[in-house]
């Protein structure tokens, strides 16, 4: 009698010690077999005789690497330049449609490259500069056309086309990241105190001194951890790039792909690779320290927000206002506008074009045209995506639990394990996709991989998501309820479910969006009788003549849209449940 | 030394002060009393330039200051929550207005200006007792040592006007009191002129040489304590200084108030019928005693009258008896609950 509790009490210890292993195991397998392994191949070959033979190699590294600097320090620029007076709109002024406005910036950040990419593409195509110029009747309907000339080139601009693109590439950088500064520099700015102000002038500080001496000091953590993370998003991109410049911005991310498929040499491949995961850990590593500085800063949020009083003030709102609308609203408009705008042009010199309203590109996409073996008609991409966007869902969730719920209440080790987890973030898509080429050979042919390495980069997220949820539930909570008469079924149904429900719901959105766009890994490992909507776009992009463009332009806004709806549905339903806890 | 004349300023398009207008001597502490929200900050922010009168004007000196600029008015302003630079350690928030002077002046930064500098940031430590303190950063010290290093930076530049909004609004009770008293010698030492912002009587009382009364936009009593004490002239005064008791009587004959504690013959300044506020006070040398004489004076009149004891408080050295009708006085011996006691007190017209 006295003997079983005792007995039962350290059986369930010896248990649940060794269930916490078990916890690990399936998560960890997953990231030795289908991370470290192929890290590892990489490792081998850059860490050869033959890479480090080559002269050659050394130098294309040195470029691709200045040039990834050159451009991403410039995209830092320009989204600075854009963001740091958003910021400053947005933590100081009221005005009508802010929360609108904030929204419409912070989409972008959510959505995938080939959609932003193909989004700037259509912005400077012919259909939409002149259905646009025509609705506001700033010109005749008759255009100087070229048949060379058609769409993607822009008549306006006296541009060399790479400069051109170049600009289109520092713009969608742009688009993608200001939101990132009106966050974190935002959020540090509405939590500046005005007293501090008050008491420098009243002290005999200048507008100039204020800034100089109290302002920007006090920023300068979330200035640092937003630049940082803006430039580390900007180095490792990969999708723009490709996309709106193609193989002659040769960044790392670029010349991997280049080294890896295009003129194969992997060596090259994966010396690249090992630079661009040094950098991105350091990046990544200074980003922590200053974001934690800035999370130190507990002070109090001041509502010192205002309508605009001053001119001056006035001015600046509604200058930054119309700009932030043009600039974020205008491609994501153009898109479907593109989508569904017929051009025809008579076969002459000088042709007179009409605009019209179509739906034959979307038509198009359920059709296999060319009637050919490899070509997959589009809907048949859509289907793969979902699929794989699906898988994704389901593997990184069952990977993601135990691990979060080990990681709820760490022990030491399991504290030392948790980086590791988070390393696959460091690593970019390409490299991802070049290790698993490197590692698993011809096995890549089968279409599992894909959502393998979907679920690689989905898992941090899905993991950092359910591991705050599963440890803001208090013991107390579940001790409350036993006491109050609920069974251990009824104590997880009314305690553990409805906050665990919120948390796995944005966690399966994560995994689902991640999927849905990704770019980079799926383009080195996918085979061409199973493209996701990405790849097809991409390929359509690439490909010459109206109808390949239209129907390019047809999937991305069929891709915005379900990833701008599937999170809106998300947020939707985490406020219903809000409401119910 | 600093002057207000008729300053207009609204909040919200509601009129917030409607006409203040008060000065402030050489050498003077004056207390700001008033309610939260009766605007006593605006007036603050507006002397330092932080702000600006719809009408009116601030003048220093009989110089309209109109013109200048919060960083050129060389005034010292100490806020409720410090408002102490947190990416700045102690010394060099002390210094922060000494080298915004001397870039402004652009006497370059020599040694020798450096080394002044030094000596003055470390004067002030030492004269509010946080020698030593120098590299400490602001965020790691205590409340009441935020609010003396608010104090120091105020002091080192040597201002021409202190401006204190609450001070001590955020500390408890004991170091609020130690506090109050080193801003009290500080302030007699240095002879700087100050405006003292508070809601807290007692505060105003240990600290002011002046006490002016904010409400409804306007400075309804300015004195000295001791007469305000004696006089507080309005309920509103009375009841936010916490003098006396504040009683509702109407008029019922020339020279006579009937209350809830019985007529009393009083003469004040209004209409038969009219209701009014009077004061009881209890005499200072009788409190608690059985008079023995009645005596009269114009607008005030010592009387007697009964009490029923609902409540007794021991407070230190005497006790508060709360009698019903809301009455509060204070008595050497302890009365019974629902005892009848005789008090002396002294009724006075409040307007």
């Amino acid at each position: 009698m006295n003997l079983s509790p005792k007995l039962a009490a350290k059986t369930r210890s010896f248990l649940s010690a060794n269930s916490r292993i078990l916890l690990w195991i399936p998560t960890l397998l997953f990231l030795l077999s289908f991370f470290f392994f192929p890290l590892f191949k990489i490792l081998t070959l850059t860490f050869n005789l033959e890479t480090f033979t080559n002269l050659s190699n050394f130098l294309i590294a040195r470029d691709s690497l200045l040039f990834t600097f050159y451009q991403a320090a410039l995209s830092t620029l320009l989204t600075f330049a854009l963001g740091l007076p958003s910021a400053v709109l947005f933590s100081k002024f009221n005005f009508p449609g802010k929360s609108l406005l904030r929204a419409l910036t912070a989409v972008p950040f959510m959505l995938p490259t080939v959609v932003v990419a193909a989004a700037f593409n259509s912005l400077f195509s012919y259909k939409v500069t002149g259905s646009m110029l025509q609705v506001f009747n700033l010109q005749p309907s008759t255009f100087d056309l070229q048949p060379s000339t058609f769409d993607l080139q822009l008549p306006t601009f006296h541009l060399r086309p790479s400069t051109f693109n170049f600009l289109l590439i520092l713009a969608a950088h742009t688009f993608y990241n200001t939101s990132i500064v009106i966050r974190i520099v935002g959020n540090a700015i509405s939590r500046l105190d005005p007293k501090l102000e008050a008491s420098a002038r009243v002290l005999g500080a200048d507008t100039f001194h204020v800034w100089k001496d109290v302002i920007l000091p006090i920023l300068r953590p979330s200035l640092l951890a937003a630049a940082l993370l803006v430039f580390m998003f900007d180095f490792t991109s990969f999708g723009v790039i490709l996309l709106l410049g193609g193989s002659q911005f040769a960044t790392l991310e670029v010349e991997i792909y280049i080294r890896a498929l295009q003129l194969p040499n992997l060596n090259l491949a994966a010396l690249l690779s090992v630079i661009q995961l040094i950098f991105t850990l350091m990046f990544s590593i200074l980003y922590s320290r200053a974001i934690n500085q800035v999370s130190t800063q507990t002070a109090p949020r001041f509502s010192t927000v205002r309508p605009p009083k001053t001119i001056r003030e006035r001015i600046f709102v509604f200058t930054l206002y119309t700009l932030l609308i043009t600039f974020f609203a205008l491609p994501l408009i153009s898109l479907p506008i593109c989508s569904l705008t017929r051009l025809e042009a008579d076969r002459g010199q000088r042709a007179e074009v009409q605009y019209g309203f179509t739906t034959d590109y979307y038509e198009e996409l359920f059709i296999n045209r060319r009637g050919s073996l490899f070509y997959v008609p589009p809907v048949q991409a859509a289907v793969n995506s979902l699929g794989f966007a699906g898988i994704t869902v389901i593997l990184s969730l069952a990977l993601g639990y135990p691990a979060a719920y080990a990681l709820a209440k760490p022990t030491r080790l399991e504290k030392f394990l948790d980086p590791f987890l988070m390393l696959p973030l460091g690593a970019s898509a390409v490299m991802m996709g070049l290790g698993f080429v490197l590692s698993f050979g011809r096995l890549i042919a089968s279409p599992f991989f894909i959502p393998i390495a979907h679920t690689l980069i989905a898992l941090p997220f899905v993991i950092r998501t359910l591991q705050p949820a599963l440890a803001s539930i208090p013991e107390r909570l579940r001790q409350a309820a036993s006491t109050l008469g609920a069974s251990p079924l009824r104590v997880w149904q009314t305690v553990d479910f409805p906050i665990l429900s919120r948390a796995t719901l944005s966690a399966a959105t994560f995994a689902f969006t991640v999927s849905l766009g990704e770019f980079g890994a799926t383009l080195l490992i996918t085979r061409p009788e199973t493209p996701t909507i990405p790849i097809a776009i991409s390929r359509f992009l690439s490909q010459p003549g109206g109808l390949n463009y239209g129907q390019a332009v047809a999937m991305a806004t069929v891709l915005m849209l379900l990833t701008t709806l599937s999170i809106l549905l998300i947020e939707k339903l985490r406020f219903n449940n809000a409401g119910e806890l | 030394m600093l002057e207000l004349c008729n300053v207009v300023k609204s909040y919200e398009g509601k009129p917030l002060l409607r006409d203040i207008s008060f000065t402030v001597a050489e050498g003077e502490t004056i207390c700001l009393l008033g309610a939260s929200g009766s605007g006593k900050s605006t007036i603050l922010r507006m002397i330092a330039g932080l702000d600006f009168p719809e009408r009116g004007a601030i003048l220093l000196n009989n110089l309209d200051l109109a013109a200048t600029p919060p960083h050129l008015r060389d005034f010292g302003l100490v806020f409720q929550d410090y408002g102490l630079f947190p990416h700045l350690n102690v010394f060099d928030n002390i210094a922060f207005g000494l080298r915004m002077r001397r870039e402004r002046s652009l006497t370059s930064l020599n040694a020798l200006e450096n080394a002044f500098c030094a000596r003055r940031v470390h004067e002030m430590m030492e004269l509010i007792n946080l020698s030593g303190f120098d590299s400490r950063r602001v965020t790691d010290l205590s409340g009441g040592e935020q609010q003396r290093v608010a104090l120091a930076r105020a002091l080192a530049p040597n201002p021409r006007l202190l401006m204190f909004d609450e001070p001590l609004g955020a500390l408890d009770r004991s170091l609020k009191e130690d506090l109050l008293n080193e801003i009290r010698s500080i302030l007699q030492q240095t002879k700087i002129p100050a405006i003292y912002v508070t809601h807290d009587q007692e505060e105003a009382f240990t600290i002011a040489d002046r006490i002016l009364v904010l409400h409804d936009g306007i400075i309804i009593r300015d004195g000295v304590p001791s007469e305000i004490w004696k006089d507080p002239q309005s309920a509103f005064v009375a009841k936010l200084l916490g003098i006396g008791n504040v009683i509702e009587g109407e008029i019922i004959a020339a020279d006579k108030v009937k209350t809830a504690f019985g007529t009393f013959n009083l003469g004040c300044s209004k209409r038969i019928g009219e209701k009014l506020h009077l004061l009881m006070q209890q005499p200072p040398s009788h409190a608690g005693r059985v008079p023995d004489r009645v005596e009269r004076r114009g607008g005030e009149v010592m009387a007697q009258i009964q009490l029923t004891v609902e409540d007794v408080l021991f407070k230190q050295d005497q006790f508060q008896v709360k009698a019903r009708g809301g009455l509060v006085i204070h008595m050497k011996d302890a009365p019974r609950i629902g005892d009848v006691i005789t008090v002396q007190v002294q009724v006075k017209c409040l307007s």
